[in-house]
């Protein structure tokens, strides 16, 4: 199960920080410090995953970006590196060639997205056209 | 195409954040946001479009870590609003800046019962997202009819979402849908692949409690399984597939890794289940597309899958070629993937690490952690005796330098269970040990330094004694040169001391002097710590003692002296009794003295006979004299049915009952409670009756029926005891030695003694005391319950070692208790009956012991209030007055560092278009 996804970047701003699991505000800021302390200045070269806690944080990096996923010891790791990168597609897809202000800009939106994409801290949907039509529908009714 | 909706006044809010220089400079911005908004929001009539923007800055707010509370109501109310879109940004600003248990979700579930009944799938959709995040277990009824209805929807991703919903309100509270669970092995055949697959999380989580009751499933999960592998899927799913091959792709994956990983948990164990899912998996391994991430991940799971389940030859040998190409990879990536598989496939097959020795080094030898610690892991399960030194060295050498407590803490762990497991030489451990606790002392569990401890007093379980006594040596011997180093650990300096008291002095290799000198220096050097203390000054007496009773002239250092004059008026009560303890000790004669504090005795077993049957003549003879037996309370409420051998049980369920309820009411009298037979009966009868019966039925001797005639005839006496029962400021000793066992030992120790010479007819009662329900028992009894014990174990007391022998694996408690015993002998020496006591000295310490036991009930009622509480927790305060547990939290508590943000630099407009 995904306990909480965070998009940061390089200095350490999040961008967007979702939980699944419910923690104490002082205890989100405290993740979010630990999170990118932890991934930010690992080589390119090495694992995408990074022990936290008793958990495993999952992430990728996009340009300044740090797509950070904290799943389950047992989770599957490359399925959920996997879907960091089917998530970004799929941001890349709406905004039509993403950047980070775009999501500065839109986070309600990427929230959405999210929404559509991960429920209850399962990938609910995978196919990216399903979330844009979705998105779609729901542009049309702003 | 984003900006556009946005005013003027927001998009320069987020510039003007992107632009801020510091972290005080971004504050003030926020602050005026916070301001702005609060006016803004509470004006009548905003626009649409207008309150929208509103509370999307809201969120900003509380994403840049303030205090958007103000906003909360607002948030909520637009919830309510007509329009579609404003609605979802409701729901979307309570999902973030609420959580499941705030005040204002009653409010919001009333909302989401009206729209789960909304047309517009879009609006069901959204109730279910805001739903899964914020429903808490008092809420789930209210919507839960609702919900299930919606499984039948017809938009498969309302059907989706609602079998998420179900799940999460599983995972919150199980029995709230426990009625619902055949719904999802129902959507389990839905005709959506997508739905399916949602269904598959709740059946995992259900699968991994109970395995049993879904072995049934497994030909169905098989079968999707060969379905999705050869790509015979619905209809809608091959139309997703063609419109968008890869992500289509990505979804099956996905599906795959979720089935298999419940087949992985159906089949293990499990002969028949695995044969049936053989086939396929060896299909998935070979069709994986070893090429890209997905492909990777499904190939790395049908291996976990295989590697559980029932050993096939075959599966594992297209496991092991898996591992070399993974292992030989360039991707770091993959090389984790295998060694971690590696570490699965060696549980069934130890032999195959070694074609991999290599890879398994550079692997080690990596700069990237997370590779080295999983490495470290595989070595873990490589461990046995032939490689543990090599294993333990490397470990203990990556931890020195680690700074994440988290896993120094498990790296040391692992560190000491394999050294206790696998030490090729006594020597090795205990530097092995040594080296542990420098490094990692403050974060391994207290329980580690107690087990070495005991290890060390009782040797390697061999009946070799010059093997034990080398151990000892060497351990006094290395700790010597340790000992001066700086910034050591409390827990080591702890054993230190332990082992400097112990065995200091025991091959006379150096003198008394010397080791008390270097104890006062640890003292001295950790003067904040008082659990360093109490190890210091307990083995200051054992030193001194154990001169005494060799006859030499104890010389107290003057260093020492100080030492014990500061702990006689120290704050802690725990130091100061051992000083005077201390001190009275050292002013006996040696023969008194070897007594109290023996020789090498710490591993001591001290027995008591808690049925207590060697008194039973006398307790017969106290019958025959007319004495009246003992009423266990649980007899005292209700059962005439003496005779019956199954009420004994009833008894106890009821008790708990019983005794719960007499907190609030002063008489244990509910006799429709215990047996409704008894009901015709007037209430007075029934407190009187009952007594005896039911315990006595299991005592085998003659004493039963005595106690019963002898019995009826004096009842009314039994009540005033009943109405005692919760007495508990007569019973002092009772309730603080749970805390401080040894505060007033010496007055009872003093006591103890009248009342074990005083004939007590009711003996028969103490048997009872000890197993259950102490509190009605009046204080002479209860007093010679104790001292019973302390009698007890005159005949019970075993010589030295050879109980222990072997017995590395027990809990420290005997070690502990014999520590215990020691300390309390030697307060009643203290008390003016010294002399007389001499042969008993060892023996009150049982009464100790015992005194815990009596202890119980209280705990037990504790126990029904605060559940968390340990019953051991007596028995360990002597020597360590900060309960073990306590320095775990520390410990775990220092793994987090503050967070500090100011050093941050802030986002500069440059790098935010760093994308392109």
């Amino acid at each position: 199960m995904i306990r909480f996804i965070l998009l940061q970047n390089r200095q350490g701003k999040t961008r967007l920080a979702k939980y699944y699991i419910p923690l104490e505000d002082s205890e989100k800021h405290r993740v979010e410090y630990e999170v990118h302390r932890l991934v930010v200045n690992r080589d390119p070269k090495f694992t995408n995953f990074v022990e936290f806690r008793s958990h495993k944080v999952i992430y990728r990096r996009y340009a300044g970006l740090f797509f950070s996923l904290c799943v389950d010891i047992t989770d599957n790791e490359l399925a959920y590196l996997e879907s960091i990168h089917l998530f970004v597609e799929i941001l890349d897809h709406f905004f039509s060639n993403v950047c980070e202000l775009d999501l500065v800009f839109n986070f309600h939106k990427v929230y959405l997205i999210l929404d559509e994409f991960i429920l209850a801290g399962e990938l609910q949907e995978t196919s990216k056209k399903a979330i844009i039509e979705r998105m779609g529908e729901l542009e049309k009714q702003d | 195409m984003a900006q556009s909706h946005h005013s003027k006044e927001f998009l320069d809010l987020i510039k003007s954040i992107g632009e801020s220089k510091s972290k005080s400079e971004e504050d003030n911005i926020i602050l005026s946001e916070i301001r702005t908004l609060k006016r803004l929001l509470s004006k009548p009539d905003i626009p649409q479009r207008k309150l929208k923007e509103l509370i999307i800055r809201l969120i900003y707010v509380q994403m840049l870590g303030h205090d958007a509370s103000f906003g909360h109501i607002h948030a909520v109310k637009i919830t309510h609003h007509a329009n579609i879109s404003l609605k979802r940004t409701g729901y979307l600003a309570v999902t973030l800046l609420l959580d499941q248990d705030h005040d204002l979700i009653i409010l919001i579930v009333n909302t989401i019962q009206k729209y789960l009944k909304s047309d517009n799938y879009l609006v069901v959709c959204a109730a279910l997202n805001a739903m899964c995040r914020l429903i808490n277990d008092e809420t789930i009824p209210a919507v839960l009819g609702q919900v299930v209805e919606l499984l039948n929807h017809p938009k498969e991703a309302v059907r989706k979402k609602t079998v998420m919903a179900l799940h999460r309100f599983y995972q919150r509270a199980p029995s709230s849908v426990v009625h619902l669970l055949t719904n999802f092995r129902k959507r389990l055949c839905d005709n959506d692949p997508g739905v399916m697959g949602a269904t598959l999380c709740p059946l995992f989580d259900l699968i991994t409690i109970d395995v049993s009751s879904y072995k049934d499933l497994v030909v169905s999960f098989v079968n999707i399984l060969k379905q999705i592998a050869e790509r015979r899927l619905p209809k809608s799913y091959d139309y997703h597939q063609m419109r968008l091959p890869s992500f289509s792709e990505n979804y099956t994956c996905v599906t795959q890794i979720k089935l298999l990983k419940i087949l992985a948990s159906l089949g293990s164990g499990d002969k028949r289940a695995s044969e049936q899912m053989y086939t396929i998996i060896g299909d998935i391994m070979r069709k994986c597309d070893s090429t890209s991430n997905i492909g990777n991940a499904v190939l790395y799971e049908s291996i976990c899958c295989a590697t559980s389940i029932h050993p096939n030859s075959k599966l594992l040998a297209s496991a092991a070629d898996a591992i070399s190409k993974f292992l030989k990879s360039d991707s770091h990536n993959l090389k984790y993937l295998g060694i971690d598989i590696l570490g699965r496939l060696i549980k069934i097959n130890p032999e195959i690490a070694e074609q991999h020795e290599l890879a398994v080094i550079d692997c080690l030898e990596d700069p990237d952690d997370t590779l080295k610690r999983k490495t470290f892991e595989l070595l873990y399960k490589m461990k046995k005796s032939s490689n543990v030194e090599v294993i333990v060295e490397r470990m203990i050498d990556y931890m020195i330098n680690l700074s994440d407590n988290h896993y120094k803490t498990e790296i040391a762990s692992r560190c000491v269970e394999l050294a206790e497991q696998f030490a090729p030489s006594n020597q090795w451990f205990i530097q092995t040990m040594n080296k542990v606790f420098e490094h990692a002392g403050d974060l391994i569990n207290i329980k580690v330094a107690h087990n070495l401890m005991r290890l060390i007093a009782e040797g390697f379980g061999e009946d070799d004694a010059d093997a034990d006594s080398q151990l000892r040596s060497s351990a006094v011997e290395s700790h010597l040169r340790i000992v001066g180093e700086p910034k050591l650990p409390s827990a080591f300096l702890q054993l230190i001391c332990w082992v400097f008291g112990e065995y200091g002095t025991a091959d006379g290799k150096y003198s008394a002097t010397y080791i008390t000198g270097k104890l006062c220096d640890v003292a001295e050097a950790h003067a904040t710590d008082d659990t360093v203390k109490a190890y210091t000054i307990s083995a200051l007496m054992k030193i001194y003692t154990f001169e005494m009773a060799a006859g030499r002239k104890v010389d107290m250092l003057p260093e020492c002296q100080s030492f014990i004059a500061e702990l006689l008026a120290s704050n802690s009560t725990d130091l100061q009794q051992r000083a005077y303890e201390l001190q009275a000790v050292i002013k006996l004669d040696p023969q008194t003295v070897a007594n109290v504090m023996p020789m090498d005795a710490s591993c001591e077993d001290i027995e008591i006979e808690k049925n207590l049957g060697f008194l039973n003549g006398y307790v017969q003879e106290a019958f025959e004299k007319g004495a009246q037996p003992y009423i266990p309370e649980s007899e005292r409420s209700g059962t005439e049915t003496a005779g019956n051998y199954r009420g004994q049980e009833h008894h106890e369920a009821s008790t708990h009952a019983l005794r719960f309820e007499a907190y609030e009411l002063p008489k244990p009298v509910v006799p429709t409670i215990s047996t409704p037979v008894t009901v015709a009966n007037s209430n007075e009868l029934v407190p009187v009756r009952e007594p005896y019966y039911p315990s006595e039925v299991h005592r085998p001797t003659s004493v039963v029926s005595s106690g019963r005639d002898a019995g009826s005839a004096e009842l009314k006496l039994r009540l005033d005891g009943v109405q005692r029962k919760w007495g508990r400021p007569t019973y002092p000793s009772t309730t603080s030695s749970t805390y401080v066992p040894d505060i007033n030992k010496s007055h009872d120790g003093a006591t103890l003694r009248d009342v074990v010479g005083s004939a007590n007819p009711k003996l028969q009662d103490v048997t009872y005391n000890v197993k259950r329900q102490q509190p009605e028992v009046p204080p002479e009894k209860r007093k010679l319950a104790a001292s019973l014990f302390g009698g007890a174990s005159k005949s019970d007391k075993k010589a030295p070692s050879a109980a222990t022998k072997g017995s590395k694996a027990k809990s420290h408690s005997s070690n502990k208790s014999a520590q215990h015993s020691r300390s309390n002998s030697a307060d009643v020496i203290t008390s003016k009956t010294a002399s007389q006591l001499l042969p008993d000295l060892l023996d009150l310490g049982e009464t100790s012991v015992s005194r815990m036991e009596m202890v119980d009930p209280f705990k037990q009622l504790e126990d029904l209030i605060d559940s968390d509480k340990t019953p051991a927790h007596g028995l360990v305060g002597v020597d360590v007055p900060k309960a073990p547990d306590m320095t775990y939290a520390d410990m775990m508590s220092g793994v987090e560092t503050p967070l500090t943000t100011s050093g941050e630099g802030l986002l500069s407009v440059a790098s935010q278009k760093d994308m392109h």
